[in-house]
């Protein structure tokens, strides 16, 4: 599944992250890479972006990039 | 040696408290620097340690090295030394946030590669023990062999210590212990190296085949040639192949590195608490909660606005026309004491009188983005931005736009994509700012009472409304059409929430008072003394008599009968009172031939067919054209052409009064009030009348094309709106009436 699948409340562990390398390198940055564990935090009040904690920061996507980023749920 | 001022680069990521260090090492001993081909500024302050001068320069906070625009290189360029402005750094200082160690620790393992010795200030460690991150600051330092030093910006704590360290860091030896990239990747950087004959640093090779499109690759396809790129991305193949493949290899090394460091030196709760920062953050981005705050605070920004500034306007206004009065005492009539009293005088205090509001919002701002709470708005905003073509980030500089477009303009540096900032840039101007605010006050006092206060805000309310909906609208329009393109970037860190610091704040209110002086003082004065020059001459009647000495006679006449009829008896005071009405009249009516007559007044009736279907008289129409390079020029400018009728005593603002009867005596205006004050309103809200906006959108986008476009879509959608307000409006009125 991708990260733009999940539901608020759900743990997740990165397995691939692809796109456009500019959002793959931002994410990369900001500690979402493979192999890392996520809290799903939710979306949005009108429904995008999406909100996750990796480590101790809270980072906010977009659903199209998030579709890029498969994850398995915990 | 030891005289020659050391220089510090001050990095960090954003919200890390850098700017609060910034100041609290620099206090009020800062500048801007400004760099030459791009648009970034950064600041640079002093401070003077052991009798040693240090330079400090505070780069954009970034997350990485990784340049994606030139703005981004030129900081990467200043660490490099390779920025002819700045003498290269000597020592770097790396700001991170010890509640957050591993992700702050990034851009410092970047920083390590650059062969300047390295700080690192540990900052928040009250905050980071709080949630149970204890930080050893010895481990911290041997495993990455760079001097570390922990700190408390918002409170001061640790900095003569952290002076201690960068002076020593400066002269000492320096032997970082720096994450190894993979051998792959380092022989295809020393290729690249040797490709351009060892021209540019070896960091800016590795950051070449590393940023795929970045700024470095840009940059060095512009110097070399279309060839490099090639070769570039072949090496990038091959780095894949051999299982280093770019951009992954650098953040696993690096966070693979820090994994190492941080295992050692930070001891961490097994289970993350919940922070307070969490449960706020629970309401604040909740679908209804989180809306309703967001609308809240807006609204109670406005209000604020409203109330609290209502007393120190006051205070200003008696203050300019206590002054304006002396002078018209202590002088004899002239052009000097025109030009004093209604030039200068009146026009810079009507302006400065808004000060109040300007530090108000600018306050408000100021906390909501120091607090943490922007990015939330950001993050709430995005869905509706990203619709009409801009980004979540849009959202800051917009509503930094409504205090003021020029830092508006300036804070969409933020926003990555091109086209999403050049959208954002050409729709912040309809922000209402607040040099829009003393029309809005000036035009709802007209037809509100100032009981209402409530009514007066709604309708206030409703004109920034009018900046929030056309601005998207222009925006999906633009992106549709000029500026199609792809869409954007949007990966955002929402920072923990914090106690916004006083002195931040402060500053930031402070620089925007003094902002809005300098312009009361240069633009705005300067087109407040062409204003009065176009009205003051040619001063003649048809017979070549001046209008000032006729007016001061006449007034003389007034006021000799008004004296003479004090001291009368009682059956002498009829035919006195008689005298001194016909000469006050005689008074308004010279001053109103004379303003009809003037440069200013010709002008004006010769276009008045164009105002006329906006409802508005040759006045209003004049005094908009003279607010072209400042939009709080109008209020001035109609404080002089009003002038002719003179201000009842007791009335708390002649302005008002004086436009208050001026309408009472005229068919259109008298009948339709509350239209044409709209439709002046609309003009504004929608108008691009500010010369430093256009001159910021003009350095901001290298281009005299774009403030050109602004500036004539502005005016072409002012016009029209302000038409259609007034038209219906007349439906309206008549309907009801």
């Amino acid at each position: 599944m991708t990260l733009a699948e999940m539901s608020a409340g759900d743990r997740g562990r990165v397995e691939q992250v692809s796109g456009d390398p500019a959002v793959v390198q931002r994410l990369y940055e900001l500690g979402l890479l493979e192999g890392e564990e996520f809290d799903f935090l939710g979306y949005a009040p009108l429904g995008d972006p999406l909100e996750l904690r990796v480590g101790n920061t809270r980072l906010s996507l977009r659903l199209a990039d998030a579709a890029g980023v498969v994850v398995s749920k915990l | 040696m030891s005289s020659r001022p050391l220089t510090v680069a001050l990095v960090g990521n954003p919200n890390t408290g850098k700017s609060t260090l910034f100041n609290a090492l620099s206090g009020l001993r800062q500048h801007v620097g400004n760099y030459p081909g791009v648009t970034v500024e950064m600041k640079k302050g002093q401070f003077t340690h052991a009798e040693r001068r240090f330079d400090l320069i505070d780069l954009p906070g970034t997350y990485s090295l990784a340049a994606r625009s030139p703005d981004e290189l030129v900081a990467v360029d200043l660490l490099l030394g390779r920025r002819p402005e700045e003498p290269p750094p000597d020592v770097i200082l790396s700001i991170v946030d010890a509640s957050n160690l591993d992700r702050h620790l990034y851009l410092t393992t970047q920083v390590m590669e650059l062969g300047v010795p390295v700080v690192v200030a540990v900052n928040m460690v009250d905050v980071a023990a709080a949630q149970g991150v204890v930080v050893d600051v010895a481990k911290l330092a041997a495993e990455t062999g760079l001097t570390v030093v922990p700190i408390q910006a918002n409170k001061g704590t640790g900095l003569t210590e952290l002076k201690a360290a960068l002076l020593k860091a400066a002269d000492g030896h320096h032997a970082p212990k720096a994450p190894v990239l993979p051998q792959p990747l380092e022989a295809e950087a020393k290729t690249i190296l040797a490709g351009v004959n060892g021209q540019v640093p070896e960091f800016l090779a590795r950051r070449l085949l590393l940023d795929i499109n970045g700024a470095t690759e840009n940059w060095f396809v512009g110097k070399y040639g279309e060839a490099l790129r090639t070769r570039v991305q072949e090496a990038r193949k091959r780095l894949a192949d051999a299982g280093a493949a770019v951009p992954a290899v650098e953040a696993k090394t690096r966070y693979a590195y820090i994994r190492k460091v941080t295992a050692a030196a930070v001891t961490k709760p097994a289970v993350r608490p919940k922070s307070g920062s969490d449960k706020l953050d629970r309401i604040l981005t909740h679908k209804v909660w989180g809306t309703l705050v967001f609308f809240a605070v807006m609204f109670l920004m406005f209000w604020s606005i409203f109330t609290a500034a209502t007393p120190l306007m006051n205070l200003i206004d008696a203050g300019s026309t206590g002054i304006g009065k002396a002078i018209e005492g202590a002088m004899s009539p002239g052009p000097l004491r025109s030009l004093l009293v209604d030039g200068i005088i009146t026009g810079v205090g009507g302006v400065v009188k808004f000060l109040p509001q300007i530090l108000i919002l600018f306050a408000f701002i100021a906390v909501l983005e120091d607090c943490g709470y922007m990015a939330r708005a950001a993050f709430l905003m995005d869905r509706l931005m990203s619709r009409c073509g801009m980004s979540g980030k849009s959202f800051i500089p917009l509503l930094s736009s409504v205090a003021c477009a020029v830092p508006g303009v300036m804070a969409t540096r933020v926003i990555e994509n091109h086209r999403d900032r050049l959208a954002t840039i050409l729709v912040a101007p309809l922000m209402s700012c607040s040099a829009r605010i003393p029309v809005y006050v000036l035009m709802i006092s007209l037809f509100l009472p100032a009981e209402s206060a409530f009514a007066q805000a709604a309708v206030m309310f409703c004109m920034y409304m009018i900046g929030f909906i056309t601005a998207p609208v222009v925006a999906w329009i633009l992106r549709k059409t000029l500026l199609r393109g792809p869409r954007s970037l949007f990966v955002m860190e929402l920072p923990a929430y914090k106690r916004p610091s006083l002195r931040t704040v402060g500053l930031r209110v402070f620089d925007a008072g003094w902002q809005f002086l300098k312009r009361a003082g240069t633009v705005i004065f300067a087109s407040m003394v062409v204003i009065w020059a176009v009205q003051y001459f040619p001063n003649t009647t048809a017979d070549g008599t001046a209008y000032e000495g006729l007016v001061a006679t006449a007034e003389e006449a007034r006021d000799d009968a008004k004296k003479k009829k004090e001291d009368a008896a009682e059956e002498e005071k009829e035919p006195l009172e008689q005298e001194e009405a016909k000469n006050a009249a005689e008074v308004k009516r010279l001053k109103a031939e004379w303003q009809r007559d003037s440069f200013l007044g010709r002008t004006g009736r010769a276009l008045e067919p164009v105002f006329a279907p906006l409802g508005w008289d040759w006045r209003i129409g004049m005094a908009t054209l003279a607010s072209f390079p400042a939009r709080e020029v109008i209020v001035g400018t109609l404080r002089i052409l009003y002038e002719a009728d003179e201000a009842e005593e007791g009335q708390a603002d002649p302005l008002r009064a004086s436009i208050h009867n001026d309408w009472d005596n005229d068919p259109v205006r008298g009948k339709y009030r509350v239209p044409v004050a709209l439709s002046v309103m609309v003009f504004f809200a929608l108008c691009m009348q500010c010369a430093s906006t256009l001159a910021v959108i003009r350095r901001e986008t290298k281009s005299w094309l774009w403030p050109l476009f602004c500036f004539a879509y502005m005016t072409g959608l002012a016009y029209l709106g302000a038409l259609v307000t007034f038209q219906v409006g007349k439906l309206i009125v008549g309907a009801v009436s």
